[in-house]
């Protein structure tokens, strides 16, 4: 019988230890990645962002109405020229995949940006740079500065645009952000 | 009938044995000395709270037992990102004095293995410091010593807390030192890349609310200036 129990006791360790190897603590949710491929090996995909019901935190200085209810934004002086904004972030279909925020400003030590950090949880984050001042047809260009996963070895440019909503040509809060983004990979030799 | 009760009961306690043994493990565990330590890079300190109100902005899956702040802030409930949690927050200087304001989105982590005493969290920071300029820092976080030493101690505590004086490094990658990567964007670290490694102090944690006293600190090793350009 003591045999048995002493069976039992390494068929238990085994066990709790197959357990924990083999079970995935972590699963993350994953949607189908809309990614349209070019035929010089790049590729292209689109975010969305829906205003104002995407939008998680409005942060500037002075601001009537704050988003989201009850913010309390911090008054410093370093933060007068500076706005920063919180978004969930959509696939072409509409579906929520990520988060987002976007930092603007005009600080007088380093001249005007705009940049945007999205975070993919089931694919990687990006840290894209943009041009100051959008163009005169409302795009804005940008740049893949840094990325990590899935985005890592990518470079390539990000067109920004703000859609107003059909209906709606005054406001500047309702519509959506569209992110179109352009990424090729590291070129590789062909054996 | 007996063989059948002893082999069930010897696996009972072959389990409980593994997860005692996994559990207090004294071979693994995050350091407490950062790899920027000798560095002879400028290092800049950035310390912020971790509790939540005193954040701007903190917001999850609204089913944590951290509460979100403030308490309408639209919540991450979308399967995608129910694993991840936002926080906006006033970044100090080594004085206390306000330096800057940070943007920190971390999502638990696939790679996580428990088996290998890892818990681990992708996460980013966006930071804006008047006097620096603007970052990106990318990283992967180690929770389990802090989920180990404090969250299940404070939850195993009849008062459901945690008290004491607890410093870890959670910073592991994906540098080859367990440091985080920095890219600078504008000010005078455009176009740098720099290192970094974040870390936790904790003082008190509450089974039931979170994070009572406990400080996040940032340490960003930059170029010198008149080599960042």
């Amino acid at each position: 019988m003591f045999k048995t129990f002493y069976l039992g006791i390494v068929l238990g360790i085994a066990a709790a230890a197959a357990l924990v190897y083999l079970y995935p603590v972590v699963d993350l949710h994953r949607e189908s990645s809309l990614i349209v491929v070019h035929a010089n090996g790049g590729n292209s995909e689109s975010f969305h962002i829906r205003l104002p019901g995407d939008r998680i935190m409005a942060g500037v200085s002075g601001m009537a109405e704050s988003t989201p209810p009850g913010l309390e934004w911090p008054e410093h002086d370093f933060l007068k020229n500076v706005q920063t904004e919180l978004f969930k972030i959509r696939n072409e279909n509409g579906v929520v995949i990520g988060a987002a925020s976007r930092m603007s400003g005009s600080p007088e030590q380093h001249g005007s940006f705009v940049e945007w950090a999205l975070h993919l949880p089931a694919r990687g984050s990006m840290f894209l740079t943009m041009a100051a001042n959008p163009s005169a047809d409302g795009f804005r260009e940008g740049w893949l500065r840094a990325g990590t996963r899935e985005f890592l070895t990518l470079q390539g440019t990000v067109l920004e645009r703000f859609i107003r909503l059909a209906g709606d040509p005054d406001s500047d809060s309702t519509g959506r952000i569209e992110l179109s983004a352009a990424f090729v990979g590291p070129a590789e030799e062909v054996e | 009938m007996k063989y059948l009760i002893s082999l069930l009961v010897g696996m009972l306690i072959g389990a409980t044995v593994f997860v005692l043994v996994l559990y207090y493990n004294p071979f693994v565990g995050n350091p407490s000395v950062s790899p920027l330590a000798v560095s002879k890079l400028d290092l800049v300190d950035l310390s912020y709270s971790l509790v939540s109100s005193d954040s701007i902005v903190l917001t999850n899956d609204g089913e944590s037992h951290v509460q979100t702040h403030p308490a309408k802030v639209l919540q991450l409930w979308e399967p995608a990102v129910k694993n991840t949690r936002g926080l906006v927050t006033i970044l100090t200087d080594g004085r206390g004095e306000p330096a800057g304001l940070g943007v920190k989105f971390s999502s638990d982590s696939e790679r996580t293995e428990l088996i290998n005493s890892k818990v681990l969290v992708e996460s980013v920071w966006h930071i804006y410091l008047p006097e620096r300029g603007t970052f990106f820092v990318d990283q992967t976080e180690n929770y389990w010593s802090y989920l180990r030493d404090i969250v299940v101690s404070a939850r195993l505590n009849s008062g459901d807390n945690w008290r004491g004086s607890w410093h870890r490094i959670t910073t592991v990658g994906p540098g080859a030192l367990g440091t985080a990567r920095v890219t600078g964007s504008t000010g005078d670290l455009a176009d740098t890349q720099a290192e970094a490694v974040e870390s936790i102090l904790a003082r008190a944690y509450s089974a039931i609310t979170g994070p009572v006293a406990i400080t996040g600190n940032l340490t960003i090793a930059l170029p010198h200036q008149n080599e960042s350009k």
